[in-house]
């Protein structure tokens, strides 16, 4: 019987690049949804100790090696990257195929952001490995920073088209704008 | 024209630009309002109700008169302030309200009807006969009034919003903004500085002001240079702060690229949002005018507009220049002008004991009274205690005092308070939480007390903050505040103007006022005196002291009108920017979308959702037809259609199946480990919220399915009940509906479709109706649901999205090679109407579980959301209840939405008996059904009712049956 | 108008959605009669000063709040999450 064939939420449709700035789409990778139930922190963190994380503070993510785990709401870490391991107490939900996960980097990513998401990305607020659930324009949105001038955008799959359009759109607004004036 | 010496436009870069067809040459640095002043051209534009020429007033955004209209054809603003358009080469603008033209213009003869056409006068004459309004007075009077006009085409410049956080916000970049942005930034702090104009410096750019012995002008560009060099300052200029609102959020509307041919895809406004933790309100201050006879002739203009036409763009509007004033500014404007050179015909102080001496002739406690010329000035008439004189002037310098710039001080509802030692308003302190006010913006305006206000402000905002704020040396300036006695008109005949925007005179406030239109909200509303684009800043002041003195109320007590925003116009374009085209709303697209279009299926809109509405096939010609078609295929053999758009909620804990229990109507706890069962919600109302099936994968492990419509409402409404009614128990919610591709397979030959492709067939025993379970699809692992919304023996297969497209070309083509293929979503309607399933044209939000005929789903054993309002009376009988109905006279038709009356009843509202919610065509039976809700309908079938669609003008005579027209047992899905 | 998640942090309006009245959180018992429920489902104060009322964090963390405000000068002065409040 033939196999099923894989395709990406956002296939075709990066990378894009705006006088240097760049956006990408990050390969499918393990994602799981991990919620704990009351009183069970001990017992999560204490099953994500190999992997050398724990269940991730409000707005914090956590990276080692491959794996990264992201706060991403209420009693909920998305853990991306590895399998998830056995976690008595916490109830787990595959995500991995619910998510476009984009990379915005260069100089104009934050001025591109700031078009379409009304957080205070200023790096004092919003420091390296810092991240939030918000909006992409009207899109759901988790966004965290992976480096100076670089975040990684999680976005709902079947919304993938416009949400690379919208960042499009506003990577060659801000890069327009460079032109003095 | 242009003064020699003067001014820091650059001469050595010529800019050619058009007004009103005819080319001008400016200088790089000027405004449209100083290019054309420079050219002599006096007279820009027409008054909106009179059509008075007019010209150029201000050299701010508070302008009334010089509006032009830029751009041409389908790209085109209206009502562009000259005095804020910068030009560039290539620009474009022509004079508004003129006919056939701004030098003679037909409709001026309003001018000599307007003994007729004071304050009221609409409101008197066109009152009846009441149709004429519509058709007749209204048109006229729109077509006579009115400003620029819009293309009518749609405006597709780019343009953008933007988010921006600071710790400290200044608005305004005179003395007193620098001073404050130049400590904060020194401080550490994050700083924005938002300047309206398009260079830094405020009013340091229009006068001859000396800080620290060097040009006010060099002391700012001094200061803007080490702001440029601090990374926590953004120096943000072109960018007016419209709007103060909750919690330290600031709007900005920033003029990116209107004042050049804009490059690329960079847009031309971009509207921030600025979140503040303190904001310093630096705006400066406006000059008003004094009202006199023929106060708006071409050629008279505020006095700080003369200066800073002078200083800064070296240009005048006249080689006579007369000064007009009540305060010591005046006398400012006067010297300064005899400094350039120009001649000044008289200085004219209100003040009898002003000191004053000057190379000038000075007339002290003198009026203007009239003035002469009729497309621009050559003349004035004053009145003085030895007499009256004629002076020959092309330019009338006028200064009545200044208005501090307190708008934003007073949204959130704050009113200012009257100071009587400037003759002014000012703010009051603490209106708006985090904002205070400095320099001429509160009413101080000496240089240096600008710069000490701006100061100190910054130092309590630094405290606030938790910086230390650095040491101040305040440099040298002038210190004296201006003095002034308010003068707000000179009494006499003739027509003497306030609101020039709107044509507004001092004689329609004082009818205001007599006509018992006595409070400034009333005046303001009767006479239009503020209603304009300009929102009256040149004349609110001075309208409401001359309504004062007429009702004897006093300023004090008469009170301003409200201030709203934003501060100066926002362009609905800016405001509504990255919300159009596909910034409107998300667009949803299934994993088989691509696969749809490549069978060209027309797409169809459900909520954001794409979704196939039916797959065409060679020689149909219609849709019915292949709707028709499919609805037969899946009858007979099998269909494949993408379900992936419903709502998917995984719920997990050992306290899940208690909780769907609570959410649902009827038991959950009850269901065994691979099974689905359907199940019916409420809101706490007792009417019906959704439905849906919900499948138990582990003792502690559901999957909740829910409409499409309703996926998002229904988890806003499963999290309040789990966080607001069972807190700290053990229940996970967390929506699924992206990480799987679900595809229904319906019909007699479903099963062999679905062992097609799974790794270990499955058979009835193993997977009957209701069943669900984990299955391997084509190597990949899945769910498999045996739940049906045909009615026919179906199955719901799902995997993780990444293989949706794969799975479903794989499914189309098993099915085609059995003799089925692809469904969309009109014959998922028709199949569904068939079996009289429900959807949310059932599900309206008005329908309980009696309507419905499911008040039997109402568990007895327990509660549930909704269960004790949904017994309440008045939802449990006498109700419309939901039946079916089929044609049963020469009429065929049936169309949802269409009311159902007694078939001897007349089709009136008060005979309405119920209505059709979905109508279709069954090609399983033949002839058209319809869902519909009828008052007592269960007990009513066989007897015959009138359907009639009163808009389509439809009158049917239906049977009234059971809601199920197909196979009433349910044989076949089992 | 910005609203300080107890989670979060303060953010944008935009992130929220509105319930009304956190009168909304005392759900009677089924059989405390028809006033009770009539004033659990239906009746609300419409106070000029301050209030509480329930928010959604719908693009945010998913919590809903008990969001302190005074709805004559708009001050917000405390959020804390709908299960402690309701626990």
């Amino acid at each position: 019987m033939s196999r099923l064939i894989a395709r990406a939420p956002a296939e075709g449709l990066t990378p894009l690049d705006a006088d240097g700035t760049t956006l990408i789409e990050l390969p499918m990778e393990p994602i799981t949804a991990i919620s704990p139930f009351a009183g069970q922190e001990k017992a999560v963190n204490a099953a994500l100790k190999p992997l050398g994380l724990r269940f991730p503070k409000p707005g914090q993510s956590l990276a080692r090696g491959k794996a990264r785990i992201l706060w991403t709401g209420q009693d909920q870490a998305f853990l991306i990257g590895v399998a998830p391991p056995e976690i008595p107490g916490a109830a787990l939900a595959d995500q991995s195929d619910g998510w476009a996960r984009l990379r915005l980097t260069g100089a104009l990513a934050e001025a591109a952001l700031a078009r379409l998401v009304p957080l205070d990305l200023r790096t004092g607020a919003f420091p390296l490995d810092a991240t939030a659930r918000s909006l992409l324009n009207h899109m759901p949105l988790s966004v965290t920073r992976t480096g100076t001038d670089s975040f990684d955008l999680m976005v709902f799959r079947s919304m993938a088209t416009t949400a690379v359009h919208e960042l499009d759109v506003a990577m060659r607004s801000v890069a327009a704008r460079q032109d003095g004036g | 024209m242009r003064v020699a010496g003067r001014g820091i436009v650059d001469r050595s870069t010529p800019v050619g630009f058009s007004f009103d067809g005819k080319e001008f040459t400016g200088f790089a640095g000027d405004t449209l309002a100083s290019a054309l002043l420079a050219s002599g051209q006096r007279l820009i534009g027409r008054s909106f109700k009179y059509h008075r020429p007019r010209g150029v007033l201000t050299a701010g955004s508070e302008e009334p008169n010089a509006l032009v209209t830029t751009g041409r054809d389908t790209d085109r603003t209206p009502n562009v302030r000259a005095t804020v358009q910068e030009i560039y080469d290539g620009l474009e603008a022509q004079s508004q309200n003129a006919w056939p033209s701004l030098g003679f213009d037909a409709l001026a003869v309003n001018d000599l009807l307007s003994p007729f056409l004071g304050a009221g006068f609409y409101y008197k004459t066109f009152m009846w006969p009441v149709k004429f309004w519509e058709k007749l007075y209204e048109p006229l009077i729109r077509r006579a009034a009115g400003l620029g006009a819009l293309s009518g085409a749609p405006d597709l410049a780019p343009r953008e919003k933007a988010y921006a956080f600071c710790d400290l916000l200044v608005i305004g970049s005179g003395p007193a903004g620098l001073a404050a942005a130049l400590l904060a930034g020194r401080a550490g702090a994050d700083v924005i500085l938002a300047e309206e104009d398009s260079v830094f410096g405020g009013r340091l750019n229009g006068e001859a002001l000396q800080i620290d012995g060097q040009p006010g002008r060099d002391w700012a560009a001094a200061v803007l240079a080490e702001l440029q060099s601090l990374p926590n300052v953004r120096l943000m200029r072109r960018t007016t702060v419209t709007g103060a609102y909750d919690q330290g959020t600031y709007a900005a509307l920033e003029r990116v690229n209107l004042h050049r041919t804009p490059p690329g895809d960079a847009p031309i406004e971009c509207f921030w949002r600025i979140v503040a933790k303190r904001a310093i309100l630096a705006a400066g201050a406006q000059e008003r005018m004094i009202a006199f006879r023929n106060n708006d002739r071409p050629g008279i203009m505020q006095a700080s507009a003369v200066r800073s036409y002078l200083h800064r763009f070296g240009a005048v509007a006249g080689a006579r220049v007369a000064v007009f004033g009540n305060n010591d500014d005046a006398h400012r404007t006067a010297h300064d002008l005899a400094a350039a050179g120009l001649t000044v015909t008289a200085l004219i102080d209100t003040r009898p004991d002003a000191v004053v001496e000057g190379p000038f002739p000075i007339f002290r406690g003198a009026e203007v009274i009239n003035t002469a010329g009729r497309t621009g000035l050559h003349g004035l008439s004053l009145r003085h205690a030895g007499g009256k004189a004629d002076i020959e002037a092309d330019c009338l310098a006028v200064s009545g005092g200044w208005n501090p710039n307190l708008a934003l001080t007073c949204h959130h509802n704050g009113r200012p308070v009257w100071d009587e030692k400037i003759a002014a308003f000012v703010p009051r302190p603490g209106s708006v939480p985090g904002l205070e006010a400095a320099g001429a913006a509160l009413g101080v305006f000496s240089t240096r007390g600008a710069l000490d206000s701006g100061a100190n402000c910054a130092k309590t905002a630094l405290q606030a903050l938790g910086f230390k704020c650095p040491s101040w040396e305040p440099p040298e300036a002038e210190e004296a505040e201006p003095g002034i006695t308010a003068h707000w008109a000179v009494p006499g005949p003739g027509r003497a103007w306030l609101d020039m925007q709107n044509d507004v005179t001092v004689k329609d406030v004082k009818r205001a006022a007599q006509e018992g239109f006595s409070s400034v909200e009333h005046m303001k509303r009767y006479t239009t005196q503020g209603m304009a684009t300009d929102q009256g800043k040149t004349s609110n002041v001075s309208a409401l002291a001359i309504l004062a003195d007429t009702t004897g109320n006093g300023i004090p007590a008469t009170g301003t009108t409200t201030y709203r925003p934003p501060f100066t116009p926002v362009s609905i374009g800016a405001m509504g920017a990255g919300g159009w085209g596909m910034g409107f709303a998300p667009q949803r697209f299934t994993t088989s979308h691509a696969a749809s279009v490549d069978r060209d299926a027309p797409m169809v809109e459900v909520g954001l959702w794409y979704r196939p509405s039916y797959f065409p096939r060679t020689g149909e010609s219609s849709w019915r037809e292949s709707c028709d078609r499919e609805v037969t295929m899946v009858r007979e053999t099998v269909g494949v259609c993408d379900v992936s758009t419903l709502g998917k909620i995984d719920i997990q804990g050992k306290d899940a199946a208690e909780f769907l229990d609570f959410v649902y109507t009827n038991t959950f706890s009850t269901l065994p480990v691979g099974k689905c069962r359907y199940g019916l919600m409420l809101r706490e109302d007792g009417f019906v919220m959704d439905d849906g099936t919900s499948a138990r994968l582990g003792p502690e492990h559901f999957v909740m399915t829910t409409t499409t419509a309703a996926a998002g409402p229904v988890m806003k409404h499963l999290e309040f009940v789990r966080q607001a009614f069972r807190p700290g128990k053990d229940i996970r919610l967390i929506s699924v509906t992206e990480h799987w591709a679900q595809f229904s397979v319906a019909g007699p030959k479903s099963r062999e479709l679905v062992n097609a492709v799974l790794d270990k067939p499955i058979d009835d025993d193993g997977f009957p109706f209701m069943a669900c379970g984990a299955v391997s699809v084509a190597g990949t692992p899945g769910r498999l649901f045996r739940i049906s919304f045909s009615g026919e023996r179906a199955y719901e297969i799902a995997v993780p999205a990444r293989y949706g497209d794969s799975l479903y070309r794989l499914l189309v083509a098993q099915a085609e090679a059995l003799g089925g293929g692809p469904y969309g979503m009109e014959a998922l309607n028709v199949l569904r109407i068939e079996k009289g399933f429900i959807t949310h044209a059932e599900i309206d939000g008005r329908t309980t579980a009696f309507d419905l005929g499911l008040q039997g789903m109402i568990s007895k054993k327990k509660d549930c959301i909704g269960k004790t309002l949904s017994a309440r009376p008045g939802l449990m009988e006498d109700r419309e209840e939901m039946v079916g109905l089929k044609p049963v006279g020469g009429v065929m038709q049936l169309t949802a939405g269409a009311h159902l009356f007694a078939a001897t009843d007349k089709p009136l509202r008060q005979n309405v008996q119920g209505h059709v919610t979905s109508a279709c065509h069954s090609p399983t039976l033949g002839h058209p059904l319809a869902l519909a809700f009828l008052r007592n309908g269960r007990a009513r079938h066989g007897e015959t009712v009138k359907m009639v669609d009163h808009l389509r003008k439809i009158e049917t005579l239906c049977e009234v049956t059971h809601p199920v027209f197909f196979d009433p047992e349910g044989g076949r899905a089992r | 108008m910005r609203i300080p998640c107890p989670l979060c942090g303060p953010r944008d309006l935009r992130e929220f959605s509105y319930r009304g009245h956190a009168v909304g959180l005392d759900r009677p018992a089924p059989d405390a009669g028809e006033t009770a429920w009539d004033e659990f489902v239906y009746l609300r104060e419409n106070p000029a000063g301050p209030t509480q009322d329930l928010w959604y964090h719908e693009a945010g963390c998913g919590a809903w709040l008990v969001v302190e405000r005074n709805t004559v000068t708009h001050e917000i002065t405390g959020a804390r999450l709908a299960s402690e409040a309701a626990s």
